[in-house]
């Protein structure tokens, strides 16, 4: 395709398809015809679909048809009656994946950057083009399952040991050779569903163990998203549906499916997260334009702590060398264990060899010596958050590092401008903010300070993506954007138990909204004392312009009072005994009683959300946060805010700006102030627009 | 009023419902042939005077599929004219089939109808008629569907009864029913089953523990934890968000036993029986039917014992004996405690926990058995209700004559 960096299933595809199908067919009655390989002129094989025309339409009857064309294009196919092969160059996922299942043969091209899937669950679809119903008659129900619900991207490896792909190729040649291999002796091939009396691997739910696992699958989605997603229900249905009907009938139910799912709002917001403003931020639309590429080699990490250690281990993986610094070489060499620990569980899994292992812990140099920074791009603190200690180990770094390094801190409160200070270049000092554990948490919050140049920031930024993280570019501000907005969700929790609504209610709340854990359990995690002295640093910080959040007199009661400030002193919100799960303390009914006036669990959700919601237009209005990709983003892999909302703005775009602003008005007058929609909101809502 | 009465009630006795269970070899139409045999002969019925046979069976697939009930007619001998209908309200089939006979009879369009029940759990297991609730996807998850195990455990949570109070429960329910079966007060409406020969398969109910102590019951595990924390205690609790977790008391010892069984009721208006020289035992009073929460599935029998009673213009405390079906401890005991009846009036003879609960036919084995009672103890009135799945209840209310 022209103009096009990658080939995908548009309409385009589907006209230039049929002519060379009808050609093909005439060769084949013309007895010219062997067999077919289908590989691409571009680095991916192929791409996927075409979301922009998916994303903007609503019509269900076109979505139907279009879906329904491509169909019948790769149905004719894989009815050619010559073997097709798909020799796969390059990655292929979604429908491009799908092209490469109504082949006969899958041959894919090693390579380290390619990878393979059906991802279309991400984004709260499915794969519309016969991708379920033949990965359902290739695997099976159960296997199908997996892989269709999980939605991951596999290497070729991979792909291979789950059967999503025949053969591997080592170089294209040998590919083509194997896929004329492949052709000459499979001259008729028939696909399994175009067989008589063959049959799905492993039985379809007439089979009562069948029928048994889909029951349990049904219950286990619903425990794991609550009913939320409505992508994975919609595979299983299609998946059982279609395992009692003929090929041809089941390829038709997966249509409706597809379609039901690309009309929903989960998908659009899903949509709108997973695929526009990631790529928004890929593209990197907050960085600053018109500065050379930043080529980290070497960087030095203080604090071989819990963050440290993990800053350590990603960024080596990523293939950069690492000094890893603290007080003491010991401690140090324990901070660098970590990532040790990481990876034998890798290789214990097979997923990493151990010479590969060995290159990412040669890469980390455990020291207690600043000196050893010399020659580093960057140098990150992650000591503990104090700022005297943070201005100790900048300015010992800043000795031993140039003009042309740069200097991050990373902190989750404290403001970078402030602490800048204690730098000698505060234009090449940033925050880096990164999230706990830094191997599973793929956020990076960048903070600018009041010095830090584009530069800085763009070498940030730069920084950030090697080591395959999604960075956001917040401006300095009490708690950034990321803690700011999250604590409104504790405090938002907080002020529900201090109103007298039953706990359990708000945790069930909080988590029927979509929040991964309820508020209440998630003060314990973050600890009720930190919380506190956040706000006592806010309160100092502020003076007389600093107002109290309702819901702060409840971590006063839990801390001060009962002495149960969180999950790390065992005692919380929460009862944490040995052996058994944690349940609600039964004391919290007694200190904060219920009240006869409980509200609906609609009206309990929808404070829960609000607050995130409106927090982050304020962000927006104090240019906090100034990218609405980097608000999404930041809310969902930062804090875990229901997916399935697409992020705090696109919450707002799904509830409608004006009818946002006329609930949020009516909160205000019922709950208080924190509730009042700002201006920008309110002017946006008038003007009819809304966050892209 | 054309009123209905009970002429009479008989039963084969419970088989286990398993492999070694002695009515395992006998195939679910013998065991309602058997009681339809038995039927005809004690009351020397001309069957051709049988406007209808209506009979409930849960699993109506396989050896049980294909109308059962006209298909054990043909097979029994009776009249060629004698229709017969199969149908499946779940748990309360037996008496819901009662109920329909006691209707047609009321309505004066039919006047002799025969209602009844079989089911063979051994050999049609519970579950193989598959259905979209438990098994189709897009229903179990859009209606928050859960075995009916889970539903037994949120009941006790959500009302407090301990494992104890549960065990105790059953503990009573085996004794009863081993009084009652030492005594004999089963045997006159029990038809034991034979082989094609004459021979003795099974004489008496098999599924009572007689040794039960409440040791061996505490010792028992939890049968629905598993599943439950596998995900089916998350989807009760979407829709009870004040309940933290699911208590999961509940036990093979303290829910009903899976057993074989058939049973068959003669209903009739009065001029038919006097006819045919019948003599009438009990008069339907009223019948109900009526659904509530589906998902915790077992809160039907109140709101359906309130409608019959409603309908008879009685209150609770005009019923003598009451029956409730045993599926599990829990329910028995929220009816009980939503209804407020004594200990010594309900479940009398032990139930489904002790006896077996042979799905389809249940209901109407119900009926039969307190009617004995209440014609051995002198006494009127019986109010019998099952807890039925996606929420149902059903309830009938008899009165001596």
């Amino acid at each position: 395709m022209e103009g096009r960096d990658v080939n995908i299933i548009n309409h385009e595809v589907g006209k230039a398809f049929i002519p060379v199908l009808i050609h093909l067919k005439k060769e084949k009655e013309a007895g010219e015809l062997s067999g077919v390989i289908i590989t691409s002129a571009k680095k991916s094989f192929l791409a996927g679909g075409d979301l922009d025309y998916l994303y903007e339409t609503q019509d269900a009857a076109g979505i139907f048809k279009f879906i329904e064309k491509q169909k019948e294009i790769f149905r004719a196919l894989e009815t050619l009656a010559v073997p097709v092969v798909a020799g796969m160059n390059g990655s292929a996922l979604g429908s491009g994946f799908e092209l490469a299942l109504a082949c006969n043969h899958r041959i894919l091209l090693k390579g380290s950057k390619t990878v393979v899937g059906l991802p279309e669950v991400n984004m709260g679809l499915l794969p519309g083009v016969g991708g379920v119903i033949r990965l359902m008659w290739l695997l099976g129900i159960e296997k199908a399952l997996k892989i269709l619900t999980k939605g991951e991207r596999y290497k070729p490896e991979d792909a291979l040991a789950v059967g999503l792909v025949d053969e591997l190729a080592n170089d294209y040649n040998s590919m083509i050779d194997k896929a004329h291999a492949w052709i000459k002796a499979n001259p008729n091939p028939v696909r399994p569903w175009d067989h008589k009396g063959y049959k799905i691997p492993g039985g379809t739910p007439h089979d009562s163990k069948v029928a048994q696992m889909v029951a349990a699958a049904t219950a286990m989605m619903t425990r794991k998203t609550r009913n939320l997603y409505p992508a994975p229900h919609a595979i299983l249905n299609t998946l059982v549906e279609g395992s009692t009907l003929d090929f041809d009938t089941a390829l038709r139910v997966e249509s409706r499916y597809f379609t039901q799912l690309l009309l929903g709002r989960e998908a659009r917001n899903m949509t709108k997260a997973f695929w526009y403003d990631l790529n928004s931020i890929r593209a990197g639309k907050s960085r600053p334009k018109g500065i050379g590429k930043f080529r980290p080699r070497k960087i030095g990490v203080i604090g071989a702590g819990m963050m440290g250690s993990g800053i350590a281990y990603v960024a080596s993986m990523s293939g950069l060398e690492v000094v890893l610094k603290d007080v003491s070489k010991s401690v140090a060499e324990r901070g660098k264990s970590y990532s040790k620990q990481q990876m034998n569980k890798q290789v214990g899994r097979g997923r990493m060899s151990e010479e590969n292992k060995k290159m990412v812990l040669d890469r980390i140099k455990p020291t207690e010596t600043a000196a050893d920074f010399e020659g580093c791009d960057l140098v990150i603190e992650a000591v503990f958050e104090s700022r005297s200690l943070k201005a100790a180990v900048t300015k010992e770094a800043e000795q031993y590092i140039d003009e042309y390094s740069i200097f991050a801190s990373n902190t989750s409160t404290l403001p970078i401008t402030g602490l800048a200070k204690a730098s000698v270049r505060p234009e090449n000092f940033v925050g880096l903010h990164f999230f706990s554990p830094v191997d599973k948490m793929k956020l990076v919050e960048i903070i600018i300070g009041e010095q830090t140049s584009d530069e800085t920031l763009a070498r940030a930024f730069d920084f950030v993506k090697m080591i395959r993280k999604f960075p956001i570019v917040v401006n300095d501000g009490r708690g950034f954007y990321t803690s700011r907005v999250f604590g409104t969700y504790i405090l938002e929790g907080a002020a529900l138990l201090e109103e007298g609504h039953l706990p359990i209610m708000i945790e069930n709340a909080g988590l029927n909204a979509g929040m991964p854990v309820g508020p209440l359990a998630v003060s314990d995690e973050v600890s009720m004392s930190l919380s506190l002295d956040i706000e006592t640093q806010a309160e100092q910080d502020l003076g007389a312009a600093y107002v109290a959040r309702p819901g702060l007199s409840v971590f006063e009661k839990m801390v001060k009072e009962l002495k149960r400030p969180g999950k790390a002193k065992g005692v919380g919100y929460y009862e944490y005994p040995a052996n058994a799960k944690k349940h609600l303390w039964s004391g919290l009914t007694e200190h904060f009683p219920p009240s006869d006036n409980q509200l609906s669990m609609e009206e309990m959700m929808e404070r829960l959300m609000f607050v995130q919601a409106l927090e982050t237009v304020r962000c927006m209005e104090e240019k906090v946060i100034t990218s609405v990709a980097d608000a999404n983003i930041g809310s969902i892999f930062g804090w875990g805010f229901a997916p399935f909302k697409g992020g705090t703005l696109q919450y707002i775009n799904d509830y409608g700006l004006a009818e946002f602003v006329a609930k949020a008005k009516e909160m205000a007058a019922r709950f208080g102030t924190r509730f009042e929609p700002p201006k920008l909101l309110m002017d946006m809502a008038e003007a009819g627009e809304s966050f892209e | 009023m054309n009123e209905a009465y009970i002429y009479d009630a008989i039963r084969t006795p419970r088989g286990r419902g398993k492999k070694s269970g002695s009515l395992h070899e006998v195939k679910p139409i013998d065991l309602l042939t058997t009681v339809l045999h038995a039927l005809r002969d004690r009351n020397q019925l001309d069957t051709k005077e049988v406007d209808d046979v209506v009979v409930g069976c849960v699993t109506p697939v396989g050896e049980q599929g294909a109308d059962i009930a006209k298909t054990a007619l043909l097979y029994a001998g009776w009249d060629d004219s004698v229709p017969g209908t199969q149908i499946n309200r779940f748990c309360a089939s037996g008496l819901e089939a009662v109920n329909i006979a006691a209707m047609k009879i009321r309505s004066g369009w039919e006047d002799l109808v025969v209602a009844g029940g079989v089911e063979s759990m051994s050999r049609v297991p519970m579950g193989s008629d598959g259905g979209a609730m438990a098994t189709d996807p897009a229903v179990s998850a859009a209606v928050g569907f859960v075995p009916q195990g889970i539903g037994a455990d949120l009941i006790a949570t959500i009302e407090g009864f301990t494992r104890d109070a549960v065990d105790n429960y059953a503990l009573q329910s085996q004794q009863r029913a081993h009084h009652a079966q030492s005594n004999g007060y089963f045997d006159k409406s029990i038809i034991p089953v034979t082989d094609q020969n004459g021979l003795m398969i099974l004489e008496k109910d098999e599924h009572l523990r007689p040794d039960t102590t409440l040791e061996t019951l505490s010792g028992l595990s939890p049968a629905f934890q598993m599943i439950g924390e596998f995900g089916f205690d998350a989807v009760a609790l979407q829709k009870y968000p004040t309940i933290e977790r699911v208590q999961h008391v509940h036990t093979p010892g303290n829910s009903s036993g899976i057993v074989d069984g058939a049973t068959v009721v003669l209903i009739g208006n009065k001029e038919k029986g006097e006819a045919l020289g019948l003599k009438p035992r009990a008069r339907i009073v009223s019948v109900a039917a009526t659904s509530s929460e589906p998902t915790i599935m077992l809160q039907g029998p109140a709101p359906a014992a309130r409608k019959a009673l409603q309908k008879a213009g009685m209150t609770a405390k005009d019923i003598d004996l009451w029956e409730m079906n045993e599926a599990f401890a829990s329910p028995v005991l929220k009816f009980q405690r939503e209804l407020d009846i004594p200990d010594d009036v309900l479940n009398v003879n032990g139930g489904a926990i002790s006896l077996g609960h042979p799905l389809g036919a249940t209901g109407a084995m119900l009926l039969g058995t307190v009617l004995d009672e209440l014609e051995r103890r002198n006494l009127n009135t019986a109010l019998i209700t099952l807890c039925v799945g996606g929420g149902m209840g059903v309830a009938t209310i008899i009165e001596r004559v």
